[in-house]
Formats: C-alpha cells, sequence, structure tokens
C-alpha cells in the first residue's frame, strides 16, 4: 500500500471528489495559485481551474456565507479556513445559517458543506491563531464535526464530508500534515460517525480525537514498554455524531478511562465523553474517569512551554498511574 | 408640516414617467389589479396577524411590513423562472407575493404543525425554496452573503437569473454586508441588494446610524457596482428601476445596490415598546395620510380608469376573507408534538440513510 502524508491524503480525496461531482469546488484563501498555505490544494487549481477551484479575498464571513447560499441550492462547496481559529469571525454564518437553516425551514432546505483547515496548539503562534473550535461546533445540533489523526482516515473522512447532505466541520491539524501512513489508492470512503481502535489493550482505555489520539499511541507504547500496563487507544474520529458504543465497549473492557483532549478543559468534547461514561458505564468503571486536556489558559507563545500546554505523554502516563 | 425625511434628492416629484418603462408598458388592467390584491393580502394578513400577537397566541416577535408593501409586490412580481430572493425578518410581505399560502403562514406565527415550518422558524423564518424563495433570516444582514451565495450558484449552473436580496436600511452598517458586496463586484456575481429603507432600525434613526446621510445605496460605489435610488411608493418606479439591475444582472452578471425608500407604520417588532417615542405620532399620521403605497396605487388605478370604488372594495373584502380563513385555519390546527423537536435537523437522519443511522446525533439525557 502506498506511504504518503496527511496533506498528500486530503488532497487526493479533495482531486478525487472534484473529478467525480461537477457540483463540488473549493474556495478559500490562497487555495488555488497560491497552491494552500499548507499546500493541502496543491496542484488542483492548474488541474481544474478557475470554476472549480477559487481564491477569495481575506473576507471569512462573506466567503463562508457564500457558500452556504450555494449549497442551499445543491452545490458542494468546500471551504478553506487558512485556520479554523478564522471561523471565529464567520461564526453567525456557521451557526446560524449553516447549522439552522434546515431547522429554521421545517426541513425544506439542506446545506452540503464541508467547512475545513486545521484546528489546533502547538505552532507557537499564540492564542488568536491556536484555538479548537470542535467542542462549540459539535455543541451545535445541525453541525457534523470530524477529526482525523492519520493520512487513511483523513483522506476517507474528507470523501464522506463531501458526500454528506448535511454541513460537516472538518478539524485538521497543522502538526500532523507531514505525517506519512498507509493509505490505498482509489476510492474508499469512512463513515461519519465510527470510531476506530488505534491500538488493543486490556488495563485502561485512552479516549481522544485528532492529534491527541497520537499523543495517546506514544503514551501507550511506553505504559507498556515501562509499566507493564495495556493501554487501549479510542480514536473518536467523528465527534458528532458520535460512536458511543465503541467507547463503552471499551470501557466495560478495561474498566478505566483517561481521556485525552487538546481542547480547553472547560465544557471540552472530553466533558461529554465523560458524562456519558459515567451515564451507561458507571458500574463498570473501577476508577473515576481522568482527562488530560490543555491547560486551560489562552494558548502560550512560549515554544518550550507551549508543548507543555498541550497534553502530553507525560502528563497522560501520570493519570493512567493514578487510578491504575 | 414638515416630516424630517433623511436629507435625500427626494424623487417623489420626477419628471420620470416610470408608467411608460418598458417593464410597465405593456401591463395589462389585471395584472395591475393584481399588484392592489397583492399588497391588500399583505396588509390584511398583517393587521390579522397583530389581533392574535395581541390575543397573546404568538410568541416571540412580529415585524410587520404593513406601509412597504409597494416594495415586495414591485420587485417580486418581476421574477422569472431562475431568479431567487431571501430577505430578513420582516419576511410576510415577500412570502405571500413569491406565492406563499395566507394558511401556511398563518399557522407558522402560531406555532403549528402545518405552518411553513413546521411550526419550528416562526415570524422571521419562512422558507419556500420550491417557489426560488430562501427566507426569512432573523441575525441582520446574516442573509446577505446567503443571497450571494445563491446568485454564485446560479452563475455557477450557467443559469440566466438573479438573486433579489433585501435588507434593511440597519443591515447596511454591518460587516457581511461589505463583505458581500465587495464579493459580488469582485466576482461578477448576479445578485441585486435592495435595502428596504424604512427610515429607522429598530429606534434608531438614519440620521443617527448613518456617516453619510443622504444616501446608503451610494456605499456601492465603494466597491465600483452599479447603485439607484428609488421612490419606494410609486409602484412603477420600482418596477422599472428593479428590472434594469435585473437586466443587469441577467445580462452582465453585474451586482446592483437598490434603496428603496419607504416607510413602517408599526415598530420595529410589535414588542417595540418605544415605538411611538423615537417617532413622532404626526410623522407616522403623515406618512399614512400622503404616502400610503396601496392608497397611492388605488388613486393612480381609478386616474387610469382601471378601478372603481366597488372594484377596490370587492378585492380588499377577498383579501379580508382569505386572512380571516387563514386565522381559523390556524387556530384548528394542532401544534408540532415534542418527538417532532428533533426532526428537520440533520437531512441524512430525516431520510433514513445510512450515514444518518451511524453515530449518535442528539444527546438527551
Amino acid at each position: 500500500m502506498p506511504v504518503i502524508t496527511y496533506r498528500q491524503a486530503l488532497n487526493e480525496a479533495l482531486a478525487e471528489e472534484l473529478e467525480r461531482d461537477e457540483s463540488v469546488f473549493l474556495m478559500g484563501e490562497e487555495v488555488a495559485e497560491y497552491n494552500g498555505a499548507y499546500k493541502i490544494t496543491e496542484g488542483l487549481w492548474k488541474r481544474f481551474g478557475d470554476k472549480r477551484v477559487i481564491d477569495t479575498p481575506i473576507s471569512e464571513a462573506g466567503f463562508i456565507g457564500l457558500g452556504v447560499g450555494a449549497a442551499m441550492m445543491g452545490l458542494r462547496p468546500v471551504m478553506e479556513l487558512m485556520f479554523w481559529s478564522f471561523a471565529y469571525v464567520a461564526y453567525d454564518q456557521i451557526i446560524n445559517n449553516a447549522g439552522c437553516v434546515r431547522y429554521m425551514s421545517g426541513g425544506l432546505i439542506n446545506c452540503p458543506l464541508v467547512i475545513r483547515g486545521p484546528a489546533n496548539g502547538g505552532t507557537n503562534v499564540g492564542a488568536t491563531h491556536s484555538h479548537t473550535p470542535e467542542n462549540f461546533l459539535a455543541n451545535t445540533p445541525g453541525l457534523k464535526v470530524v477529526s482525523p489523526a492519520t493520512p487513511y482516515d483523513a483522506k476517507g473522512l474528507m470523501k464522506a464530508a463531501i458526500r454528506d447532505n448535511d454541513p460537516v466541520c472538518f478539524m485538521e491539524n497543522t502538526l500532523l500534515y507531514g505525517d506519512q501512513g498507509e493509505v490505498p489508492e482509489g476510492d474508499y470512503v469512512i463513515p461519519i460517525g465510527v470510531a476506530d481502535v488505534k491500538r488493543e489493550g486490556t488495563d485502561v482505555s485512552l479516549i481522544a480525537h485528532g492529534r491527541a489520539v497520537l499523543t495517546a499511541l506514544a503514551a501507550a507504547h511506553r505504559l507498556s514498554e515501562e509499566f507493564n500496563i495495556s493501554a487501549e487507544v479510542v480514536d473518536l474520529r467523528s465527534i458528532r455524531p458520535l460512536d458511543e458504543q465503541t467507547i463503552l465497549d471499551s470501557v466495560r473492557k478495561t474498566h478505566r478511562a483517561v481521556l485525552v483532549d487538546e481542547n480547553k478543559p472547560f465544557c471540552g468534547v472530553s466533558s461529554q465523553i465523560a458524562t456519558m461514561i459515567q451515564e451507561q458505564a458507571f458500574d463498570d468503571l473501577d476508577a473515576p474517569v481522568q482527562r488530560v486536556c490543555s491547560l486551560d489558559a489562552p494558548a502560550i507563545y512560549s515554544p518550550p512551554i507551549e508543548v507543555q500546554q498541550l497534553p502530553t505523554a507525560d502528563r497522560v502516563i501520570q493519570k493512567v498511574l493514578a487510578i491504575s | 408640516m414638515s416630516v424630517a425625511r433623511a436629507e435625500k434628492p427626494k424623487t417623489e416629484s420626477s419628471p420620470v414617467d416610470y408608467a411608460k418603462a418598458p417593464i410597465n408598458a405593456d401591463l395589462k388592467p389585471e395584472q395591475k389589479l393584481g399588484f392592489l390584491a397583492d399588497m391588500l393580502r399583505i396588509r390584511r394578513f398583517e393587521q390579522a396577524s397583530l389581533k392574535l400577537y395581541q390575543q397573546g397566541k404568538m410568541g416571540g416577535f412580529l415585524h410587520l411590513y404593513i406601509g412597504q408593501e409597494s416594495v415586495a409586490v414591485g420587485t417580486l412580481a418581476l421574477m422569472g423562472q431562475n431568479d431567487h430572493a431571501i430577505t430578513a425578518y420582516r419576511d410576510h410581505g415577500h412570502a405571500l407575493v413569491v406565492g406563499m399560502s395566507m394558511n401556511e403562514c398563518m399557522a407558522e406565527l402560531l406555532g403549528k404543525a402545518t405552518g411553513c415550518s413546521k411550526g419550528k422558524g416562526g415570524s422571521m423564518h419562512f422558507f419556500a425554496p420550491d417557489k426560488n424563495f430562501w427566507g426569512g433570516h432573523g441575525i441582520v444582514a446574516g442573509q446577505t452573503p446567503l443571497g450571494l451565495g445563491i446568485a454564485f450558484a446560479l452563475k455557477y449552473k450557467r443559469l440566466k437569473g438573479c438573486c433579489l436580496t433585501y435588507l434593511g436600511d440597519g443591515a447596511v452598517n454591518q460587516g457581511v454586508f461589505h463583505e458581500s458586496l465587495n464579493l459580488a463586484a469582485l466576482w461578477d456575481i448576479p445578485v441585486v441588494y435592495i435595502i428596504e429603507n424604512n427610515q429607522y432600525s429598530m429606534g434608531t434613526s438614519l440620521a443617527r446610524s448613518s456617516a453619510v446621510k443622504a444616501c446608503l445605496a451610494e456605499r456601492a460605489t465603494g466597491y465600483d457596482m452599479d447603485w439607484d435610488i428609488v421612490n419606494g411608493e410609486n409602484l412603477y418606479e420600482v418596477r422599472a428601476k428593479t428590472w434594469d439591475a435585473m437586466q443587469r444582472a441577467h445580462e452582465k452578471n453585474r451586482p446592483t445596490v437598490l434603496e428603496i425608500d419607504t416607510y413602517r407604520y408599526y415598530g420595529h417588532s410589535v414588542a417595540d415598546a418605544n415605538a411611538k417615542k423615537y417617532r413622532k405620532p404626526e410623522e407616522i399620521e403623515f406618512y399614512k395620510q400622503n404616502h400610503d403605497p396601496i392608497t397611492l396605487w388605488e388613486n393612480r388605478l381609478k386616474e387610469e380608469g382601471i378601478a372603481d370604488d366597488a372594484i377596490i372594495k370587492k378585492i380588499d373584502d377577498e383579501a379580508k376573507k382569505e386572512a380571516a380563513a387563514s386565522v381559523q385555519f390556524a387556530e384548528d390546527s394542532p401544534f408540532p408534538e415534542l418527538q417532532d423537536i428533533f426532526d428537520d435537523i440533520y437531512y441524512e437522519v430525516d431520510m433514513g440513510t445510512k450515514a444518518g443511522k451511524t453515530g449518535r446525533h442528539f444527546f438527551n439525557d
């Protein structure tokens, strides 16, 4: 199987969907002639032309709103936010229009829109560029939210997102763009709403999404090597809809859960997972559910400190040891 | 009596006879009577809805369009097969003109399952995509980029059409409107922005909200876009100037900003506690006496020998009857069931697709 980067996997998904469906178009800042600020759309403008791959002015509220309107008319816009942090200037369009138009119209309208881009800290760009709004977005019934951790998942989920008939917020991560992994050639789709057990284990469940999955995997490796603890790693992949069954199956097997989440802790994605586990698997637990989130402050710039603000394998290991 | 209208060039005494404009010259008498019927239907519908509101049968807000009827009728009657429309929260008039029934609209106001949005949208959120009408939007100026996107889609699909995108004078100060203007002109998008200038953004007069007071449409010059101002009480002028803008969109994919002067008789919404404080009752009375678009159109039809008092009364009686019937329909209709709250959120769930059955979509206790 070919080994390609997360970036190339996304690029392949976009190219294949542009090829497959005339109603798909890409739009965003620097996506066309510049080949993408992070090169996700590299080569696509040259291949598909001005109509299908469109550079925008710096005007997120305007062009995201345009995408919502175009999606209401049956097109399938894939809108790039250079950073998900910039969604905040387009929030009305995402929440009120993309998220609510179906409901407000009593089901007369649907909005097959994808909004994609990186949503992560850890790149020393300060608080304004380091937001992880998956929890905010998943708090809106009407929106779907996915967050792939691997190249394989990135391609399959992007295809599912583009073909989905509801608005999908697709959260990537600049720190993952260069990661390599096996990705089959050609068409495959990973359904939205299906989690994936990235590593089997018996003693504790580490539950994460996005890059935190890799942090959890690193922790699981060391727990095994250094402490003889067998950790299972569950990758949510999709936050809304949520695959509760895979989470519960894992917790019922291991009886312990540590949630790893690059969100801030207050009302983060892991808050929802924690409440769900205690509601539905309380009797299966041998210890309180623990969380490892980003430290609860705006993202700090200082490079060596920011590394510690995000969840680290060390912090995950400490939490696991505390309940083992 | 002097009423302070924004210091704008008065178009009321314009020497141009818009009745002779090509889009108006061939109008048949029954079409002209149809415009009267449409305006009266809006007014009688809203008067009936106001009664229901005052009886406490309606929740939330009720933004009445009364006084502005000639704008919706003058513009929307021009729509062809590939022309679309979208507006803000003062949407009842637009909905009725595009062909939505009084029944479904009145039922929506009462939050009934038979409402156009099944009781999920309310007064501000009427939609009829089958009639090219895309709402009904509650956030000021939030619909302005949606209209842009609808027009973008028309061009993308190579359809000759445009999107009439309505906003109020209060919306021109929102950033997203300006972003939309820039994109529309930059990309040659066939959108027609129609500012319904009723002079008040809630309780704030135009003089207190706009740095440039004489004209709002002129802001389009900042985006290399055509613009015009329109005397909204003159149905012929509304039609002629709107048609020019639509032609510009159809033939050249060029956008336009139209500012149509109009006036609302009621408050921002019926719940507007200061409705009679930020303007004098005499001002409202002055407009009712001298600038009522329905009275003016009735007079015009009489002058043209198309209508007399008896014909007008008959049309008005029919509108009142239709409105009364819609009240009855709405009152007799059932409310939605509690479990209906979870329909119409995700298309995939509603349709029972595989995607809609994968993973948990709703997170209740």
